[in-house]
């Protein structure tokens, strides 16, 4: 492997990992956010008030950490992949421009208007700057996914003379139906990270015996949209990504389910580690003729499997591909099952006292924050070796102006920057949780903090 | 089309000069001038709401440099490689210092991050002031569309040009000065009595170094890329943006005196966003001059996207600049708030 390629797509790789961990949070939290503005207003009860003020907080931290990690993405398309921005350009630059303008500018005026003008605007009103700010959240990560489906499924595009790409249909950009099925995946994955650290905030109170009032909101709400989120997300948007994606990239999904071999009523492995040497599962645990099921709707379809394509279209890193994948629907089914036994008990009026349970909630945050991770993971180690699906090769895109050793020279500044950042923002999540929702008064979050969002 | 494009990128960097500028101008001084906790907490406060709000034209501005002219976008920011990760770090660096500075509950700990605020807000004026003298002196672009600056060589005026060379050092200073002016009258604007007469006080002192700054520049721009004054040349009439870049900054220093706080404000504005203008005059329709020959110059015909994708982003564009603007606008009303006054035991 040419060492600036590996190197480029590391440092992408790194940084949008990395960045990606707040961005679910803040798009997760937005809508439940407003769900509590909503209760607040409807039931006239202070607590609510405060729960949302507690959590705008969390959400203004997170915010903060996602935009100073966020904006080496827009600039990394220019740096490090020179050859692929100067030649798509023309057509994802319109997103990529159309989220700044459209969502940066909503959600940062508003996120300012939400935190400062509590006083100064009447209950709807400050309703309404929460609600544009969960609009411009989701705006903006509709955007971008736009972007990334583009590159999975190239759309209404047409080649310039110089060998560029521009964009020929923006109502056909902007409703390629890979983004529309992949938004709905996606969002389901941010609000199940948002619902379950809202859950697991809640469980740790309880367990501490304290904030009772406020864990018993927090479970309420995160333990309810937690259910439905972590529904959806596997069913019907992860199955209807899955079906999509078996049409268009039938060889991703071969190298996904590490079946080598085409077959008729194929298999779905559970557990097992692919051998790409030798084409084979290891130490397999499989169940009959499911991926046939789950791709075509029925168990005697022939499924094709990577022996059926040729080898300079499979995926570079199979067995990453492969692990990626399953740790996500793994953890998905996991998350389902928690939320699912957690509901039950709140409607039987038992999960405040079940202390099991709220144990087991508390310990799975980091459940969705994998899953996602994984989950994006499978989506782009699943396009290789393509940076735009059949058009454009991954080898064909990186800057070869610039060396490796500028490459991994900046990816160390970013790694030991992001350490220090990630460090910083344990330090500030844990005081904030810490001091909890009570002390919450309209004015505090201007009172107790210098300047901005946190 | 494209001559369009080119007024519309120029327009949202000058947006993000003068808004983003107050704020690092503002950091700049923050350290300096303010001598109580309170003192820095009464500067801070006052580009609290906005400072976020400021980056986002530089995020936009890239947005749309992207889209329109993705061939400058991936030729600049590649062969710019060092310094924009610089000062991407940097940006991290100062939201670090000023988001955080009241997180952490050590006394030391909110020197520290005034310190980082201060340092990268000022590296950050020198990078971007370096920039754009990179972008006025030319880049060694060749006949592979393609270029590499190493960040210094020999700093000589007859040595190999580099990210920061004696002309690039020039504007990197002048543009730190020309923010630091802008921050103390935003300053002296904002917050109360004392300190806001101390920052007036600055402004005043930098106004008249700024002027000698401005009128040094034109022959330095000149040696650097004789070229850059061939559209004046042309067009005459195009002298007037000088003048008016000077006539300006007299008016920030006279209003300053008379302490017309906002007037002497908005004529620093004034005077940045002729000072750009003057710049994109310059270069018209080059977006990226090559040093080694107009034949090769990055212009806004060889860079921009297809004219469908120009004409259809024209519409949206249009649509968010003015949602845009009326978010700045409520915003700007809603703490318009006469007088900033941070009591002393308030942390």
């Amino acid at each position: 492997m040419n060492d600036a390629l590996f190197l480029h797509r590391i440092h992408f790789a790194f940084t949008i990992t990395f960045h990606y961990l707040f961005p679910q949070l803040t798009m997760g939290l937005a809508p439940l956010i407003v769900v509590l503005k909503t209760l607040a207003i409807r039931t006239g009860n202070e607590s609510y008030d405060r729960a949302a003020r507690f959590w705008t907080k969390i959400f203004g931290i997170n915010f903060a950490f996602g935009v100073v990690t966020g904006i080496p993405m827009e600039f990394e398309f220019g740096t490090n992949w020179s050859h692929f921005s100067q030649l798509t350009g023309g057509v994802i630059g319109q997103p990529l421009a159309m989220e700044g303008t459209f969502s940066f500018f909503l959600e940062s005026a508003f996120l300012g208007l939400f935190l400062y003008g509590e006083k100064k605007l009447s209950k709807w009103g400050h309703w309404c700057a929460a609600f544009l700010v969960f609009l411009g959240s989701w705006l903006s990560g509709f955007f971008i996914i736009v972007t990334d489906a583009w590159m999975q499924h190239p759309v209404a595009y047409t080649r310039l003379p110089n060998g560029s790409f521009t964009v020929t249909s923006f109502w056909a950009l902007l409703t390629n139906p890979w983004a529309l099925i992949q938004f709905a995946h996606n969002m389901c994955g941010a609000l199940a990270t948002g619902s379950f650290v809202m859950a697991a905030v809640g469980a740790m109170y309880l367990l501490e015996r304290r904030n009772d009032e406020y864990a018993r909101i927090f479970l309420r709400v995160g333990v309810i949209a937690g259910f439905l989120s972590s529904m959806a997300q596997g069913f019907p948007t992860g199955d209807l990504h899955g079906k999509y994606l078996a049409k268009h990239q039938p060889v991703t999904i071969a190298a996904m389910e590490g079946l080598f071999k085409s077959e008729t009523g194929a298999p779905m492995v559970i557990i097992g580690q692919p051998d790409a040497e030798h084409e084979r599962i290891d130490n397999p645990i499989v169940v009959n003729k499911v991926l046939s099921f789950l791709v075509y709707g029925t168990t005697t379809a022939e499924v094709r499997g990577l022996n059926a394509f040729p080898k300079d279209q499979w995926p570079t890193n199979i067995p990453l591909l492969y692990f990626a994948y399953h740790i996500m629907v793994g953890l998905g089914t996991i998350m389902i099952a928690v939320m699912g036994a957690a509901t039950f008990l709140l409607w039987r009026q038992m999960l405040y006292r079940a202390r099991w349970m709220l144990w087991i909630l508390l310990l799975c945050f980091p459940c969705p924050y994998i899953a996602n991770t994984a989950g994006w993971m499978t989506a782009e180690i699943g396009r290789q070796p393509w940076l735009v699906y059949g058009l454009l090769r991954t080898a064909q895109g990186y800057s070869t102006n610039v060396n490796a050793a500028n490459s991994l020279f900046t990816l160390l500044g970013y790694m030991g920057l992001y350490l220090a950042l990630g460090i910083l923002f344990v330090f500030i999540m844990e005081r904030e949780i810490g001091r909890g929702p009570i002390a919450m008064e309209p004015d505090s979050i201007q009172s107790r903090t210098v300047v901005t969002a946190v | 089309m494209e001559s369009i494009w080119f007024i519309l990128v120029a327009l949202m960097i000058v947006a993000y000069a003068v808004l983003d500028g107050f704020d690092l101008g503002a950091g700049i001084l923050h350290i300096l001038i303010a001598r109580t906790d309170a003192d820095r907490r009464t500067i801070l406060r006052s580009i609290g709401p906005f400072w976020d709000g400021n980056e986002v034209w530089l995020i936009a501005g890239g947005g749309t440099l992207y889209f329109a002219f993705p061939a400058l976008y991936a030729i600049s920011f590649s062969g710019f490689y060092l310094p924009l990760h610089i000062v991407l770090w940097l940006l991290i660096l100062r939201g670090m210092g000023i988001e955080f500075r009241a997180q952490l509950s050590r006394e030391i700990a909110a020197g520290l991050f005034d310190g980082f605020f201060a340092l990268s807000s000022g590296l950050l004026a020198l990078f971007f002031g370096a920039a754009l003298g990179n972008v006025i002196r030319g880049v060694p672009i060749g006949a592979d569309r393609s270029f590499f600056e190493p960040l210094w060589t020999t700093l000589l005026p007859w040595g190999e040009t580099g990210i920061l060379d004696w002309y690039t050092i020039f504007t990197g200073v002048f543009t730190v000065i020309a923010l630091t002016m802008h921050g103390a009258l935003w300053i002296s604007m904002k917050a109360d009595s004392e300190i806001g007469n101390r920052a007036s006080v600055v402004a005043n002192r930098i106004a008249p170094i700024l002027g000698i700054f401005s009128i040094i520049g034109v022959p330095l721009t000149i040696l650097a890329r004789p070229a850059t004054v061939a559209n004046y040349l042309r067009y005459p009439a195009l002298f007037v943006i000088p003048a008016a870049v000077m006539v300006s900054l007299y008016f920030v220093w006279l209003w300053n005196r008379g302490g017309r706080e906002l007037p002497a404000f908005l004529a620093s504005c004034a005077y940045i966003i002729t000072a750009l203008t003057g710049v994109a005059a310059a270069l018209y329709p080059a977006l990226l001059p090559s040093s080694y020959g107009p034949q090769f110059d990055i212009t806004i015909f060889n860079a921009a996207t297809g004219s469908y994708a120009l004409r259809v982003g024209f519409i949206w564009w249009g649509l968010g600049m003015v949602l845009a603007t009326g978010y700045f606008i409520f915003l700007y009303r809603m703490f318009r708030s006469p007088r900033l006054i941070v009591p002393p035991c308030a942390r």
